[in-house]
């Protein structure tokens, strides 16, 4: 008795390309987070443009994904852990899209600032950047627990988005500060708070691409799980 | 592997009040030297359809075959173990127990539509005669109940008195249902029911088995695992004449315990 290839090995080979692709679509993404990022704190407006393009690559990337796995679950009606991996990716695919989304609007952000000149009246708030690198890091780690499977690592992962939405509330709160005592500072303070949201959002898929990992592994599905719950989902031998 | 059987027993109540209709217990068969079942275990459920998948060679057929005591027929075979038929309690392989009491309350649909070379009328008859019904309107009235039970009736009513070889691959199929349902069992044994019928026909008969499990439980013996996960409440997963895995139908198929389990469902076994 032989196991762990399929007997038919053309499905494993879907298998791979899939897990292939989504690996592949997450570096893309990442990347054009990091552009993104960059583009925000330097003015760096070709950036800006490069972010854009990079996002109608993403947004074909979910399309030929998805095709690929519907395409996947007509033809193999997967069951047990190969169902697990495709619904997982499935779910991923929606949030990475999503997160280049949220990466391009930080890129145009970016642009309004610096276009209308109003970069000397936009508060600089430091916590932007330790906010965006913290969720930079999220999606990096989160990627990571996928590309490995680790569910102990993805749990991590989960556990730091409070962080993240907790600087989302500081840097609003010291935005509205600013806003109060210098009204011309209005708009610019608005167009870092939707970049500050964008980081939020940001960090808030990058958990649910962790989850996704819990849930191939474990079979678990710990989307809006309680800490103990979420303790208990990973902690269960495999 | 041991698997006792209360280790098995799911009481759950999210499952509204599961009810034992039998048990195995530390079942062994032997076809004269050759042990084809390994002092299995589990419970059967009531008014639920446990499904027994597996390779060939596991022993599903085997252990069907055990329930209805098909295995009396031919000489040097040997039960070891018990099947405690609830709720009296009585152990369907006790050498006192008369086998064909046993085919009353347990009946049994072969993979190859076998309807008797008789009418429809008879081959549904036949059980309620044996039992000595002879009231001409009762036993009209039975047949009726059984055909109509296994999804037949409209279409044979006008056709009673014809041959059932004329009927389709389908109809005697279900003709065979309603043989076996005539007798009122409570529980009924599927060897592999659809595998000789073409989609169409394979979906009928599935409905039907979903329609059934409200008054009688199912156990059913097939090949095919998508069936075993339309069909099912809970699967027992069966390898070399050992039960490697039972439980609930869903988390056997989503995410079972044992990577055996795992592996045959996903087709990694070869």
């Amino acid at each position: 008795m032989v196991t762990g290839e399929h007997t038919i090995k053309q499905y494993d080979q879907e298998l791979e390309s899939l897990r292939a692709r989504i690996l592949a679509m997450g570096g893309l993404v990442e990347s054009q987070l990091r552009m993104a990022i960059d583009c925000f704190e330097h003015a760096d407006l070709r950036k800006a443009d490069e972010v854009v393009e990079a996002d109608e690559q993403v947004d074909a990337e979910e399309l030929e994904l998805g095709r690929l796995i519907v395409n996947l679950i007509v033809r193999r009606q997967p069951a047990a852990n190969d169902l697990r991996l495709i619904m997982g990716v499935s779910r991923a695919v929606t949030d990475l899209e999503r997160i280049g989304d949220e990466a391009t609007k930080i890129a145009r952000a970016a642009r309004w600032v610096h276009e209308k000149d109003v970069v000397t009246r936009t508060p600089r708030i430091r916590d932007i950047r330790v906010s965006a690198e913290a969720a930079l890091s999220m999606l990096r780690g989160a990627l990571d627990a996928f590309a490995r499977l680790d569910p102990l690592a993805a749990a991590e992962i989960i556990r730091e988005d409070k962080g993240v939405d907790e600087q989302f509330r500081l840097i609003l709160r010291q935005l509205i500060t600013f806003m109060m005592e210098d009204p011309r500072t209005i708009t610019g303070s608005l167009d870092t708070v939707w970049v500050a949201k964008a980081i939020e959002r940001i960090g808030d898929h990058s958990k649910n691409i962790a989850g996704d990992v819990i849930f191939i592994v474990q079979g678990e599905d710990v989307r809006h799980a309680t800490p103990e719950q979420l303790a208990r989902a990973v902690s269960q031998p495999i | 592997m041991d698997v006792s059987i209360e280790a098995l027993e799911q009481p759950n109540a999210a499952q509204d009040a599961l009810v034992l209709k039998a048990e195995v217990r530390e079942l062994s068969f032997f076809y004269g030297d050759f042990e084809a079942l390994k002092a299995l275990s589990l419970p059967i459920y009531e008014d639920r359809v446990t499904a027994l998948i597996g390779p060939s060679g596991c022993g599903k057929s085997t252990l069907l075959r055990c329930f209805n005591r098909i295995h009396d027929l031919y000489p040097g075979n040997r039960y070891q173990g018990s099947i405690t038929l609830h709720p009296d309690r009585i152990d369907i392989l006790d050498r006192a127990i008369d086998p064909m009491d046993v085919r009353m309350r347990i009946g049994m649909v072969f993979q190859k539509p076998s309807p008797f070379p008789t009418t429809v009328f008879e081959n549904v008859a036949y059980g309620l005669r044996l039992r000595g019904l002879r009231a001409k309107a009762m036993l009209a009235d039975s047949v009726e109940q059984a055909l109509r039970g296994a999804a037949l009736w409209d279409e044979v009513k006008d056709r009673l008195n014809q041959d059932a070889s004329n009927l389709s691959g389908g109809q005697q199929q279900r003709l065979c249902i309603a043989r076996a349902l005539a007798t009122g069992p409570e529980l009924m044994l599927f060897d592999e029911p659809t595998s000789a019928l073409d989609p169409i026909a394979t979906a009928s008969i599935e409905e039907l088995i979903d329609e059934l499990k409200k008054r009688v439980s199912i156990l059913i013996v097939t090949h095919n695992m998508q069936q075993a996960a339309r069909c099912s409440d809970y699967t027992a997963f069966m390898y070399l004449g050992e039960l490697i895995e039972f439980g609930p139908t869903e988390q056997i198929f989503l995410k079972p315990s044992k990577k055996q389990t795992e592996d045959y469902i996903t087709g990694r076994f070869g």
